[in-house]
């Protein structure tokens, strides 16, 4: 194929699938490859769909796309051994207002993302893993794969590969990701009848439920733990660092199987039927951990770039709005005569840091760190908060008084009144 | 079957037969100088096997998520990349 396109794109995720239909629907002649035999074969989520962020790509996106539940219920829970502690928020569904959240299968999304996407005339690939970056004086200037015959050249590639990044680390343009700036989540997909999961969760059938864990379940290493409601599933999963889990205690399956076990989650899912179990990286390292993200004729979207807000468990929407600010910037140069060059291709970067991207994401930039130096957050506050609650709870004659001296004193006890002022210190540090 | 070999067998996958896409680059340095072998240990497939002092992989079961090439950062032997296009795992619902 001695073809030259206006763009390439690696990759049929979010970020990938939102460059190329940006970039179609302005008439730009687009390559799109995909190393999975369709888009979303080799993708995981947990899954939550931001749906402003899609409405900014695929409008009227509600009607169209294959949404599982929206999510009117968020539970948060804080987990000792047997026990948690947790607060629940329930919305109600407002006419003028729709919901912004959706339970979705990763699957069906990348899909029907990619049908709009060919639908707008990009020409997509699958089956199509990219090796390497073809460079010319510098300047990337094509693609090699395993499969398209010969080399393939455009005037700028879009690396929407995710959070391996492997083309772009292989081709120099950044540093191999760090086991400290990644979580290694793993999960399962339970089925179950459809009223099953509204009797438990206490919902409609057009209503869902999500709930965000973390504390003794992560067995002290640095993470967290979903469990989400689609219409005949429950998506269960846990991450923590990679680095944490190098250092060795439990791997990662037994994890999600001792979560499994737990009084609280264990009758949520009971008599359910696992359909699959998979495992992906998601990039946690955060602001300090972002790469250099453009350069002469190429560009970095969504999770290769880093682009996740961990606190927030956001990812997917930052891929599609990097991808489409990625498109938008192309778009403006190839309008303008201008090529892609490093130069131009600044105002890509400076879209995502007057962005939500990367406003969040500097939001929370002591956050990774913080956390992961201070286990204590995930080990023995949950404990002590579960402890808390159960000598409160109990009605044995203890005057409420004494229970509170006792609960205080354990609290000094384990984290002493200068462990806990740093401690306190260090959150607001984190969240500021 | 093992535990994680029953969660893997719920997957479907379309094995590159005779062409694995990670390799470990020199069995002595594992077995030799790798104290910690926290390949076996973290791969969320068990794709890394310890038998007697030496690590054997597999990827037949391989979930392509990378763990396995960012954690074995003390010796970096392992070459890791992508399955050909369209081999490996093949998520239904991911
Ligand atoms: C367990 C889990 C739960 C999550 N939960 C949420 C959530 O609830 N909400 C949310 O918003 N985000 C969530 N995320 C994060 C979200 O999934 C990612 O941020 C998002 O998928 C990133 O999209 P992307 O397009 O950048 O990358 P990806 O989705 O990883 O897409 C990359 C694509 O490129 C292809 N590719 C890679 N290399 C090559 C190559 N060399 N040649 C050709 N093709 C290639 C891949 O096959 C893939 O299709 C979660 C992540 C995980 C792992
Ligand atoms: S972590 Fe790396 S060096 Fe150590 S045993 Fe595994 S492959 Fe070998
Ligand atoms: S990529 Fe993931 S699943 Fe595959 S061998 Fe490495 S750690 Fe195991």
């Amino acid at each position: 194929m001695a073809e030259k396109f206006d763009a390439i794109v690696v990759g049929a995720g979010p970020a990938g699938n939102s460059a190329a239909i940006v970039l179609a629907r302005a008439g730009l002649k687009v390559l799109q490859l995909e190393r999975g035999e369709y888009p979303g074969s080799k993708n995981v989520q947990g899954a939550i769909l931001y749906a402003e962020a899609l409405e900014q790509v695929i409008p009227n996106c509600r009607r169209q796309a294959p949404l599982e539940r929206p999510i009117i219920e968020q539970r948060m829970w804080v987990l000792d051994d047997e026990t948690y502690v947790g607060s629940n928020y329930r919305g109600v569904k407002k006419k003028d207002e729709p919901p912004t959240r959706y339970t979705v299968i990763r699957a069906n999304v990348d899909r029907w993302m990619s049908k709009k996407a060919t639908d707008a005339g990009v020409l997509l690939i699958c089956e199509a893993t990219v090796l390497d970056l073809i460079k010319q004086d510098g300047k990337v200037v094509g693609v090699r794969t395993d499969r398209v015959g010969g080399d393939i050249f455009a005037d700028v590639v879009v690396l929407a590969d995710g959070v391996n990044s492997l083309i772009a680390t292989k081709a120099g343009l950044r540093p191999t990701i760090k086991a400290a700036d990644v979580a290694l989540a793993v999960k399962e997909m339970h089925f179950l009848p459809k009223e099953v999961i509204e009797q438990r969760f206490n919902i409609a059938n057009d209503e869902g439920v999500v709930i965000e864990m973390f504390g003794k379940i992560t067995k002290g290493m640095m993470g967290t733990a979903f469990l989400y409601t689609n219409r005949e599933s429950i998506a269960l999963g846990i991450g923590c660092m990679a680095d944490d889990f190098k250092k060795g205690g439990i791997t990662p399956y037994d994890m999600l199987d001792e979560m499994k076990k737990h009084p609280a989650i264990k009758p949520l899912i009971a008599g359910s039927e696992v359909k699959e179990y998979s495992a992906h990286l998601i990039p946690e390292g955060g602001y300090k951990a972002i790469p250099q993200v453009h350069g002469d004729g190429w560009v970095i979207c969504g999770d290769s770039g880093g682009f996740v807000n961990a606190v927030h468990r956001e990812g997917s929407n930052l891929a599609m709005a990097s991808g489409r600010m990625a498109a938008e910037t192309i778009i403006k140069l190839k309008e303008e005569g201008k090529p892609c060059t490093a130069p131009h291709l600044a105002a890509y970067r400076a879209a995502l840091e007057s962005s939500f991207v990367m406003k969040d994401l500097k939001k929370y930039k002591e956050m990774p760190e913080i956390f992961h130096a201070n286990p204590q957050f995930f080990t023995t506050y949950p404990e002590l908060l579960n402890k808390a609650a159960a000598t409160m709870l109990k009605v044995d004659n203890v005057d409420k008084k004494t229970k509170q001296k006792e609960i205080a004193g354990e609290f000094v006890k384990r984290r002493s009144y200068l462990g806990m002022l740093g401690d306190a210190i260090k959150l607001v540090r984190s969240f500021r | 079957m093992s535990k994680v070999e029953e969660k893997l067998f719920e997957n479907r996958y379309r094995v590159d037969e005779g062409r694995p896409h990670i390799a470990i680059i020199n069995a002595d340095v594992c077995e030799g100088k790798c104290t910690a072998k926290q390949c076996t240990y973290c791969c969320p497939a068990a794709c890394y096997a310890l038998e007697d002092g030496k690590v054997v992989l597999t990827t037949d079961g391989c979930l392509e998520c990378g763990t396995c090439r960012v954690i074995c950062d003390d010796h970096f032997n392992i070459e890791w990349s992508y399955p050909r296009g369209g081999f490996g795992i093949l998520y239904k619902f991911g």
